[in-house]
């Protein structure tokens, strides 16, 4: 059993290293690619010491770094909102994207910002996260409502992806009637996107899902138990209402929270912990939950590299890459499903 | 009150959604007991398990163990005393078996749930106890209904309960680890004094493992008891409204129906002989008579079940004239006779007698029903 534990420890190990090993590439790509291409030691000359070209300078201080920032903390998220969602369904693909999770907060979101933006100059990010959330519970309810009928899990997604599709058919309408000037804004937040991100916006992220994450992560015991089903997790102690209750609104709001900022991004929240799980083999939540988060960060950070670098200047959304990355993956978890 | 009792329950009704199913439930167990629900399925044993693990809020009376009602018990000092074995299948995701034993030590962790040295020991302590530490590192969904069995028990008794609770715990089991797993549910309850609640189908099984047995069936339950006082051919026949076959408690197993008709054939048996020739004779369809069996003969259980007529002698006793006569009589209105006895003693000597008559009167004489 010690040599076992050991290979696990091991295990753990190689895949946190390889995780911060990419993260920190990833980084430095992303500061250091784009439509400008800043050399390394200028790099260095802007962020350690504060000084060199002026342009080179505000590209990476106001536009670059707090984009990265934004990849690393929403992408956590929804890693993390997608492990949640698959705890709660005993489910592998179950995700904020498939369920129509993001979906509801797109079109909450987008609600909002058309009244408010018609009426005053901007929105402020509390107000977008507070509308993320609604819709997000309002999706959640109503696949909540449906997994109450339906017995089979396959069925489930189907839903969840109808969802999806009309609360994107509404936040087109409104989309197609609001004023010219907040559709650019709108047309390219309801793809998803990391772009246009501030250094306020940062900090209202990072004071919001870093506690939330950490939330999660001191949950792992419980988490841990319900992996083994309702009844076994109620048998060992766990008030199964009150679990179930904060599964949903920690999964809803961390998926909210990455709505409000970015956009829908897709298929993160199935792709990652599929993908670290896997290369820990183990679900065990105390270990999965925060390499999860930092696998999202490492997902996401690559995905908006090529987003912003393939076809540069045009960029693409974050959506589009992840998709490409991200559906393969869960073809994958179906088919080996399906196997079983 | 009844400081006797380690488990009891006071006009406990349980149902579903505030609808009782099943009322005034009294158990009184004393640890190290192993009670066994039997009955018909859907009579709700699983209604009582779940309400007794609080799995399913109970309608109205109490349970209590060791003297405290389970009601004002936190989800703590409940999971440290029951620990459950459920009939769901599993389905976990990259779970070693180890993993899923070391579930049970939840109620003993501290906050993020991280296994102590003594953790660990109980862990492989339990799956030891089951035969199954050479499983730790397989993943759960790899291993066979057996081994999962004995793991999830496994995980149940590294909780360290007082009481466990099993709702069909042999369903997918074969023979081999059945016993088994009977074989260890009665260790823990003779050596750790652990309390087992539990429901089986196999009858023959809840006789040998149980000390009290329930009947589940209907509004009410009417017989709670030791084996020996449940285990009647009345009451188990009544329990499963056995009209096309029998119980026999002594075989502790059910026998098809009796062949129905008038009986053409004569079995003449005893010392065990009949027994094959008497349920070839069944799957035939065939009603048959069978004599002179003494009533201390196994043939004669069977023949209780299964023959339109049994002629017997009391133990002990060599055959009398009396009932030889009568037997006599009765097999002139059967045209075909079986034999099964290659020799003969004191006792049963007119069993040959009987043959040769039959050979005499020119019946039809067979070696074997398979020959019909």
């Amino acid at each position: 059993m010690k040599e076992n534990n050991d290979k696990n420890y091991i295990r753990y190990i190689i895949t946190l290293t390889v995780l911060i090993i990419l993260f920190a590439v990833l980084i430095l790509l992303n500061i250091k690619l784009g439509s400008v291409d800043v050399s390394v030691k200028d790099i260095i000359d802007i962020l350690f010491h504060r000084r060199g070209n002026e342009t080179n300078y505000n590209i990476l201080w106001k536009v670059r770094l707090p984009r990265i920032m934004a990849s690393i903390i929403l992408g956590g998220a929804l890693a993390l909102s997608g492990f949640l969602l698959q705890t709660f369904f005993n489910n592998p693909i179950a995700g904020p994207y498939v369920l129509g999770i993001s979906s509801g907060s797109k079109m909450m979101v987008a609600l909002v910002m058309i009244t408010i933006l018609s009426r005053y100059h901007s929105v402020s990010s509390a107000s977008l996260i507070a509308a993320a959330f609604a819709g997000a519970i309002l999706s959640m309810g109503f696949v909540l409502i449906i997994s109450r009928r339906v017995q089979s899990v396959s069925m489930l997604i189907v839903c969840g992806v109808m969802i999806g599709y009309i609360c994107s058919a509404i936040t087109d309408i409104m989309i197609t009637f609001a004023d010219d000037a907040n559709i650019v804004n709108l047309h390219n937040w309801s793809l998803g996107s990391f772009s246009g991100t501030s250094w306020r916006d940062v900090g209202v992220m990072a004071s919001v899902v870093l506690p939330t994450s950490l939330i999660v992560f001191l949950m792992s015991k419980p988490i841990g138990a319900y992996q083994l089903g309702e009844g076994y997790a109620k048998n060992m102690g766990v008030n199964i209402k009150l679990f179930r209750i904060m599964l949903v609104l920690l999964s809803s709001f961390l998926c909210a929270c990455v709505t409000a900022f970015a956009g829908p991004i897709s298929f993160v929240g199935i792709a990652v912990p599929h993908l670290v799980k896997s290369f820990l083999r183990t679900s065990k939540p105390l270990i999965a939950t925060p390499l999860c988060f930092l696998g999202g960060s490492v997902f996401c950070l690559g995905c908006d590299l090529i987003a912003r670098t393939l076809f540069a200047p045009v960029e693409l959304s974050v959506s589009t890459v992840s998709s490409i990355f991200g559906v393969p993956i869960v073809i994958y978890i179906m088919l080996r499903k399906r196997v079983q | 009150m009844n400081t006797k009792y380690f488990f009891n329950t006071k006009k406990l009704t349980v149902g579903y959604n505030g609808k009782p199913l099943i009322k005034d439930i009294e158990i009184n167990l004393k640890k190290g007991q192993i009670l066994t629900l039997i009955g018909p399925n859907g009579s709700g044993k699983s209604t009582i398990l779940k309400s007794i693990t609080k799995h399913l809020k109970s309608i109205c009376g109490t349970i209590y163990i060791d003297n405290k009602s389970i009601e004002n018990m936190s989800n703590k000092d409940m999971a440290q005393k029951v620990a459950v074995v459920l009939t769901d299948r599993l389905k976990t995701e990259l779970m070693t078996c180890k993993d899923v034993v070391a579930t049970g030590r939840y109620p003993y962790t501290g906050m993020l749930g991280i296994l102590s040295k003594e953790d660990n020991i109980q862990v492989r302590n339990a799956m030891e106890l089951v035969n199954a530490w050479e499983l730790r590192n397989r993943d759960f969904t790899e291993i066979s209904d057996g081994q999962r069995q004995r793991i999830l028990l496994a995980r149940a008794i590294c909780q360290n309960p007082e009481i466990i609770v099993l709702d069909e715990p042999t369903s997918f089991l074969d023979i081999h680890y059945e016993l088994e797993l009977l074989n260890i549910l009665r260790t823990l309850a003779e050596e750790r004094g652990i309390t087992v609640i539990m429901s089986l189908h196999e009858l023959d099984m809840a006789q040998k493992v149980s000390d009290l047995v329930m009947c589940v069936k209907g509004e009410y339950i009417t017989h709670i008891g030791t084996p020996k006082e449940i285990f009647q051919k009345e009451l188990i026949s009544k329990l499963y409204d056995l009209s096309n076959g029998s119980y026999n408690p002594l075989f502790g197993s059910f026998e098809m129906e009796r062949p129905k008709g008038v009986p053409m054939v004569f079995v003449i048996a005893g010392d065990g002989t009949g027994i094959a020739e008497y349920r070839t004779l069944q799957k035939k369809r065939i009603p048959f008579v069978t004599g002179i069996l003494h009533k201390n003969d196994i043939d004669y259980q069977l023949a209780q079940d299964l023959a339109s007529e049994v002629f017997f002698e009391k133990s002990f006793e060599p055959i009398s004239e009396e009932t030889f006569q009568s037997t006599l009589k009765r097999m002139q209105s059967c045209p075909i006779v079986i034999n099964c006895l290659e020799t003969y003693g004191e006792l049963n000597i007119k069993n040959k007698a009987l043959y040769e008559m039959a050979l005499r009167q020119g019946k039809k004489n067979l070696e074997s029903a398979a020959m019909l």
